[in-house]
């Protein structure tokens, strides 16, 4: 099937600067695209040419079949829902969300209106705040206003602009199931972009990791995670970031630059950088001592940092065990989990 | 003697909204305590009134003994960072950090010398031309932290300093500033609603809701042993489940669910709180369940579920993944299980 949107060679440029540098993408009729970047990115600026905001200086557009590069923003019937909440302080929340549906040329029946604000309500559970003015609503109140606002039109396309950035964690975290929730409902296509690399994995079909105006990857979920293309994208996912060490193939196994065997000869040959997970290294069953220097306590788990074969390493492993500063572990990589790419 | 305290701390302001309700807290010289709670607990409230930007409406705060509540934010001497950078845009990053030692008349030799010891600690060599416009979030946030540090104050007050930054920026920040404290010594106050944070950081965490304080104790204990309801659900990503139902006779029972608890706990209607870790697949029994969503993690997977006693989450390994709509069996080793008066919420 061919998909809903498509991106083709995308450029934008702010005087010398190339916000986005020739972006290809594609989205289906049901999915949702998480796409992953630091600030300055390009998330923004891609957003925005998506919805007609920005015109790009090369390249094309197409939703639905239908070339929209030239169209207006109105003509796209895309919904955008943005970090800072934008709604009218002092109007009612009920009636902020039906702004959207008495724009002119709608003509939509009250009844149809009031229909459509009670559906949003009821999957937002903002239902018992209609009557309250926007102003008097809490952050994730006012999100949900503001997400029910671009539900309300059933747009063709959504895309939401970091919408969780500005809320509290624990708000973050119960925004982003509804999100996911609210998708199964809605079956709306969505992009959606992020720096929160635990929104990016936990929410979207597909991941694009974006930096500098170029995609670096594009996958699944554990696609991104498990089979990094690069460092450097590996390095953009997986808290606390991913063990990098510089490592050279000899016939006894894998070599770090002290001359320390780090893992049995597997696959592979030559001069190589090994990635692997903090939660892919065990804290014991290796030959080499490693020697604990920091103790974190992560909730459900303990993150170690580890002096190990002249290498500073992260370990992620479950509560049980108890852990100090100065104790010694025997790390050992989990081979199956390893990823290499040449140096 | 503690470094600080505080004593029945009230703030009420001008529009009537009593921010902080009373509360008594202590910091130990050299301890990093961190603030904990959603948006508008009061926690930055109670730094405010500590770091003086904040007259308190009742009580008293001590520093060293002293009682210092009607002092001004200069006489306590206490090194400030904010959440954003407030940095002199028209300064360069070395006037930046060398200004409070100007403001506060130390010689020319001496300035050079103490702001030469702070960059080179915290990494910032390259960047001492600089203006602030030039320098990225992560860059500026560490100047604003250098210029606090600088002063070499009595006592660093942190209101939530890495909210703006990048992920991954923010936690290499979070390492920086908590191995400079563990170098400096320096009591440390600090703000902020993300829990991790504050687990990763805090040599004590005070857990803050509705102006009061909740909790105060180690990390450990707060997601161990959390006091009641609302830490259990707050501390930890996702928070507890919790399970409504009845203790008879030494059993939990709620709606098909049968489980041993301690016989120390008294008969009636209870809430049972189990962490989404310890929750797992029972190969019979249990607590029938749907499958909502799986929210793949990288490192593990947070499976969210429907059933008859509300929603749950299951932390799963990532090698499997839930499809929507299976029907499963929920268990969980009973010793795991913690027990709260529903009435109170507080943990018995």
């Amino acid at each position: 099937m061919d998909p809903w949107l498509k991106l083709e060679g995308i450029v934008r440029r702010f005087g010398a600067n190339e916000a986005l540098a020739g972006v290809d993408l594609t989205l289906g009729q049901d999915e949702m695209l998480l796409v992953l970047g630091p600030t300055g990115a390009g998330k923004t600026t891609l957003l925005r040419t998506i919805a007609g905001l920005e015109r790009p200086d090369a390249g094309r557009i197409e939703m639905g079949g239908e070339e929209v590069t030239d169209w207006l923003p109105a003509a796209r019937d895309v919904a955008f829902v943005f970090q800072q909440f934008a709604l009218y302080p002092d109007w009612s929340v009920r009636r902020n969300l039906e702004f959207p549906l008495r724009a002119p040329g709608r003509q939509l029946p009250q009844i149809e209106i009031d229909e459509r604000i009670d559906w949003a309500a009821g999957l937002l559970r903002i239902e018992n705040l209609l009557d309250r003015p926007a102003a008097k609503l809490s952050g994730g109140e006012m999100q949900r206003v503001a997400i029910g606002r671009a539900i309300v039109r059933r747009p063709r396309l959504f895309l939401l602009d970091e919408p969780l950035t500005n809320l509290d964690a624990k708000l973050r975290e119960s925004l982003r199931v509804e999100i996911t929730l609210l998708r199964q409902v809605l079956h709306i296509p969505m992009i959606y972009v992020t720096h929160d690399q635990t929104e990016a994995l936990s929410m979207g079909d597909r991941v694009a990791v974006l930096a500098e105006g170029c995609i670096l990857q594009e996958g699944t979920p554990e696609d991104i995670y498990r089979r990094p293309v690069s460092p450097m994208v590996a390095r953009q996912l997986g808290q606390p970031v991913i063990n990098i060490i510089a490592v050279r193939r000899e016939e006894r196994g894998w070599i770090n630059s002290a001359g320390v065997q780090l893992m049995p000869a597997g696959q592979g040959a030559g001069e190589m950088l090994l990635g692997i997970r903090p939660e892919d290294i065990a804290t014991e069953g290796g030959q080499v001592p490693g020697l604990i220097r920091v103790v974190e306590d992560a909730g459900a788990v303990w993150i170690l940092l580890v002096d190990w074969a002249s290498e500073a390493i992260h370990i992620i492993t479950p509560k049980g065990r108890h852990f100090a500063p100065g104790g010694e572990v025997h790390p050992l990589i989990d081979t199956r989990r390893a990823i290499f790419w040449p140096r | 003697m503690s470094f600080i305290v505080c004593e029945a701390l009230h703030k009420t302001y001008a529009g009537g909204t009593e921010a902080v309700k009373g509360i008594d807290l202590a910091c130990e010289q050299g301890e990093f305590v961190v603030l904990l709670g959603p948006s508008g607990c009061g926690k930055t409230t109670t730094l405010r009134m500590i770091a003086g930007l904040e007259i308190a409406t009742a009580g008293r705060i001590l520093m060293a003994g002293v009682d210092i509540t009607g002092h001004s934010p200069k006489e306590r001497d206490v090194g400030f960072v904010f959440q954003f950078y407030a940095l002199y845009p028209h300064l360069k990053i070395e006037e930046n950090i060398g200004f409070p030692l100007e403001s506060m008349g130390v010689g020319e030799v001496d300035q050079k010398k103490r702001v030469g010891e702070i960059v080179e600690r915290l990494g910032l060599g390259e960047l001492l031309g600089r203006y602030p416009r030039q320098l990225s979030g992560g860059d500026q946030q560490r100047v604003a932290l250098a210029r606090a540090m600088v002063r070499q104050p009595k006592m660093y007050l942190m209101d939530e300093p890495l909210g703006t930054l990048d992920a991954d920026l923010r936690l290499e920040m979070r390492e920086l500033i908590r191995a400079q404290q563990l170098a400096s010594g320096v009591t440390t106050l600090y703000v902020t609603h993300d829990q991790e944070e504050a687990m990763s950081l805090a040599d004590r965490v005070v857990v803050m809701d509705g102006g009061l304080i909740r909790q105060n104790a180690a990390a450990v204990t707060v997601y161990d042993e959390p006091a009641d309801l609302f830490v259990a659900h707050f501390i930890g990503s996702p928070g507890m489940n919790f399970v409504a139902g009845e203790i008879c006779d030494g059993q939990f029972f709620a709606e098909g669910l049968s489980l041993p608890v301690e016989t120390s706990v008294r008969a009636g209607p209870t809430k049972l709180g189990i962490r989404p870790e310890f929750v797992t697949v029972a190969k019979e029994g249990g607590l029938p369940a749907s499958v909502l969503m799986d929210e793949y993690l990288g490192s593990c997977r947070n499976v969210h579920l429907q059933t008859a006693c509300g929603r749950m989450v299951m932390r799963a390994s990532d090698e499997t993944a839930f499809v929507v709509g299976t029907q499963l069996r929920l268990t969980w080793p009973a010793e795991r299980a913690l027990i709260f008066d529903p009435a109170s919420g507080e943990r018995l």
